[in-house]
């Protein structure tokens, strides 16, 4: 079978490794790349200032679109960081305040900075409990009371599953964990923007959120940390004092300034993102089974957000397709690991063979994908399959 | 407005600028395998390429981390795991606030390390890891590293040299300093903020992470690498050159300042060639910076850190001078400084003595440093 032709460019279809960053985004960081490049702890001048009013309004931006207030926002270099100070910032506090609690649950099909994270603080005198989850993708309430039934410091489980687009029951989770007077915290970086969230109504404690996940620039995130009844946590690493106390080290402006926008964007344009992702994801998948019967998608269809597909092929690898098409950026798990030859565990843990998962392949649309990008992956992805399995 | 605080943040070169608006043109991320990914990873991996090169150290032995700060957290984490802090009484508070109990090398009036003193405290003991700057952000004094390197492998020690300040102003070489680590910062060198990186040997290359995450940076630093930042990082870095240049500004500055009342700070060191600390005896620094912000000259009185904090400098307080401490403020030359700003800088500053001053009882002008 012909492939189509070549694109000019690659169409990239791996929003949830990446994203590209939005043109406004660009605009608004471009002055802070130029004339104003004081450092916003400078506040002895009044080039510092202009920069620290500039970094308050992004901090306003980013608390707007999750509900928060904005002292409650903390920067970070991304959402990696924000995990790694939200879980250790937790649990080390609570140690030092001779908390006895230890238990520390997450889930199987966590990114892998928050499974890393949570289990380096067992040598640390805590316990981590990593729960499964159902083949659906999500996680079952029950399994998370009875883990709880043991004292519990924190709770972890991802708003949105990077590989799977699952988005979990935040809500109830974060009730249970109440419950349980345990402390709950999100990895929001897939789902900052892409679905509403807000702080307050599901009380959430400490959320995590990545600037380069949003449209935003690569290299900023930040952590949310709630006030009311105050989270309290021990910094990862200490210095200048900057962000309370919580990250030091000096606030990069125009990535704040880029996270600001970003997060006002995706605030303004939600529902439109979400009708035009959701409509040229459905297309996709048409166009895919159409040609590819046998076409299986994983994790539930109902709890997804719009721009994940998550496809098992019948007859043949995802190495294979992805080689037959070079002009397809997709991938096959996660971009931090996708360089490994493992099966990604989070397949394996809704219940996919490893053979199966080798058949497997993650795309995500986004805000850029045009009906264009559409045709040619599902051409290109069909010509590829074809010429596998015949 | 006349931008003298280089040594809080340098304005952005313009090679920087244009490197890291290109990287921001494409999307991949650097750990995805399809062509997009590739694209990142090129751009990183030549930026790793370019900052080993110009900073005496492998590629595989350059971390890239969020900053300087990040990159000082991860020395001590790494190589001072099982191993007593020993740091200089002058360190950046990236060193000294996580090492708050730890012994301290003395400097003396013009901010050098006392090097007989470090011989002392390594002589007994665990083995140690010891922390000493490359030059000091509010003086500029140059310490002897070469020097301290050795008397660290001698008695078994490792050397964390933070060199913030000195890698886009002098020569700076891991391997020539004899250190073990270095931390550099690309917004101190006219790159972006947002990236800098841990510069280790060959012993300590695969060192435990202190952000752990999706194996990133060969499992040395988790999270998505800011690739367009670091972009800008190696093009301000491949450009920097021995700002020595600057010294020529400073020194006319110096002479302005000196005029009116001003006395520098550690004069008698080496020192960065665009920095120079002034006290104005009987002069908050704060006024003074106050006084100079209004006349549109931005200068400060210690570490950009914490929003809003004028204390009194642990570093001038390190050096003995007393009262003078919180009489001093920081005048840094960026590199594109050029002869009118130290003109405007002498008006604004003789105007801002005479003010001040004429605010103050005599007796109070002469022996402040007592």
């Amino acid at each position: 079978m012909q492939m189509p032709p070549s694109p000019n460019r690659p169409v990239y279809l791996d929003n949830q490794a990446t994203t590209r960053c939005d043109p406004r985004v660009l605009s608004a960081m471009l002055p802070w790349f130029s004339e104003d490049y004081g450092n916003p702890a400078s506040a002895e001048h009044a080039m510092g200032r202009r920069a620290e009013a500039a970094v308050e309004a992004a901090r306003a931006q980013v608390a707007e679109l999750i509900g928060a207030d904005p002292r409650e926002i903390i920067f970070t270099s991304g959402a990696t960081e924000a995990n790694n100070i939200a879980i250790k910032g937790a649990a080390r506090f609570a140690a030092s305040m001779g908390s006895d609690r230890k238990r520390i649950v997450t889930v199987a099909t966590e990114h892998k900075c928050v499974l890393e994270t949570v289990a380096d603080l067992a040598a640390e005198g805590f316990e981590p409990v990593v729960l499964p989850v159902r083949p659906d993708g999500l996680l079952d309430l029950e399994t998370l009371r009875a883990a709880l039934a043991e004292p519990t410091l924190l709770v972890s489980v991802m708003a949105v599953n990077n590989e799977t687009g699952v988005i979990q029951d935040l809500l109830s989770i974060a009730a249970i964990a109440r419950e349980a007077a345990a402390l709950f915290h999100t990895d929001a970086a897939q789902a900052t923007g892409k679905i509403p969230l807000d702080v307050a109504a599901q009380k959430i404690d400490l959320l995590s959120i990545s600037g380069h996940k949003l449209y935003g620039p690569k290299g900023v995130g930040a952590l949310y940390v709630r006030r009311r009844p105050r989270v309290r946590l021990t910094p990862l690493f200490s210095g200048g004092g900057q962000e309370r106390g919580l990250r030091s080290g000096t606030l990069p402006t125009p990535l704040i300034v880029g996270l600001g926008e970003a997060c006002r964007i995706a605030q303004a344009e939600m529902l439109l993102d979400t009708g035009r992702i959701t409509e040229h994801r459905g297309l996709l998948l048409e166009k895919l089974r159409a040609g590819i019967p046998g076409l299986r998608v994983n994790a539930t269809e109902t709890s997804r957000i719009p721009g994940n597909l998550n496809l098992t092929f019948p007859a043949a690898t995802a190495q294979a397709l992805m080689a037959a098409c070079p002009d397809l950026c997709v991938s096959t798990g996660s971009a931090c690991s996708s360089a490994e030859v493992e099966p990604s565990y989070v397949l394996r843990a809704i219940g996919l063979a490893d053979e199966e998962a080798a058949r497997t392949l993650r795309i995500g649309v986004g805000r850029f994908t045009s009906p264009a990008d559409i045709d040619y992956a599902a051409a290109a992805l069909i010509a590829a399959h074809t010429n596998a399995s015949a | 407005m006349i931008y003298l605080d280089a040594n809080a943040t340098e304005p952005l070169r313009p090679e920087a600028r244009a490197a890291l608006l290109a990287a921001l043109e494409g999307t991949g991320n650097p750990y995805s395998v399809h062509a997009a990914g590739r694209a990142a990873r090129k751009i990183m991996e030549d930026a790793r390429d370019t900052i080993a090169a110009r900073f005496g150290a492998r590629p595989a032995d350059v971390v890239f981390t969020s900053g300087a700060t990040e990159a000082d957290a991860l020395a001590l984490h790494a190589l001072g795991a099982n191993r007593r802090l020993i740091v200089g009484a002058t360190e950046h508070d990236a060193i000294l606030s996580p090492a708050a109990n730890a012994p301290r090398i003395p400097v003396n009036r013009d901010g050098i390390a006392d090097l007989e003193v470090l011989e002392k405290l390594l002589g007994s003991g665990p083995p140690a890891l010891v922390c000493l700057m490359a030059a000091n952000n509010e003086t500029g004094a140059i310490q002897p590293i070469a020097q301290a390197a050795a008397i660290c492998h001698r008695h078994g020690a490792l050397l964390h040299v933070d060199a913030v300040q000195s890698a886009g102003r002098m020569a700076c070489s891991l391997v020539e300093l004899g250190a073990d680590s270095l931390a550099i910062s690309s917004h101190k060198m006219g790159g972006p903020a947002g990236a800098g990186a841990l510069l280790v040997t060959p012993a300590h290359t695969a060192l435990t992470a202190l952000i752990g995450g999706g194996g990133q940076e060969r499992g040395r630093r988790g999270g998505t690498p800011p690739v367009a930042m670091i972009a800008g990082f190696a093009a301000a870095a491949s450009v920097v050159r021995d700002a020595a240049a600057l010294a020529l500004l400073r020194d006319a500055a110096e002479r302005a300042a000196i005029a009116h009342g001003a006395i520098v700070i550690g004069g008698n060191a080496p020192r960065l060639p665009n920095t120079t600390c002034l006290a104005l005896p009987g002069v908050r620094a704060d006024a003074q910076v106050i006084a100079l912000d209004l006349a549109g000259i931005c200068v400060s009185a210690g570490a950009a850190c914490a929003a809003g904090k004028i204390a009194s400098s642990h570093v001038l307080e390190a050096m003995g001078l007393g009262r003078l401490a919180g009489q001093a403020i920081r005048v840094s030359f960026p590199w594109n400084a050029q002869r009118s700003d130290v003109d405007a800088f002498a008006t604004a500053y003789a105007r801002m003595a005479a003010t001040l001053r004429a605010a103050i009882p005599a007796k109070n002008l002469s022996g402040a440093a007592a």
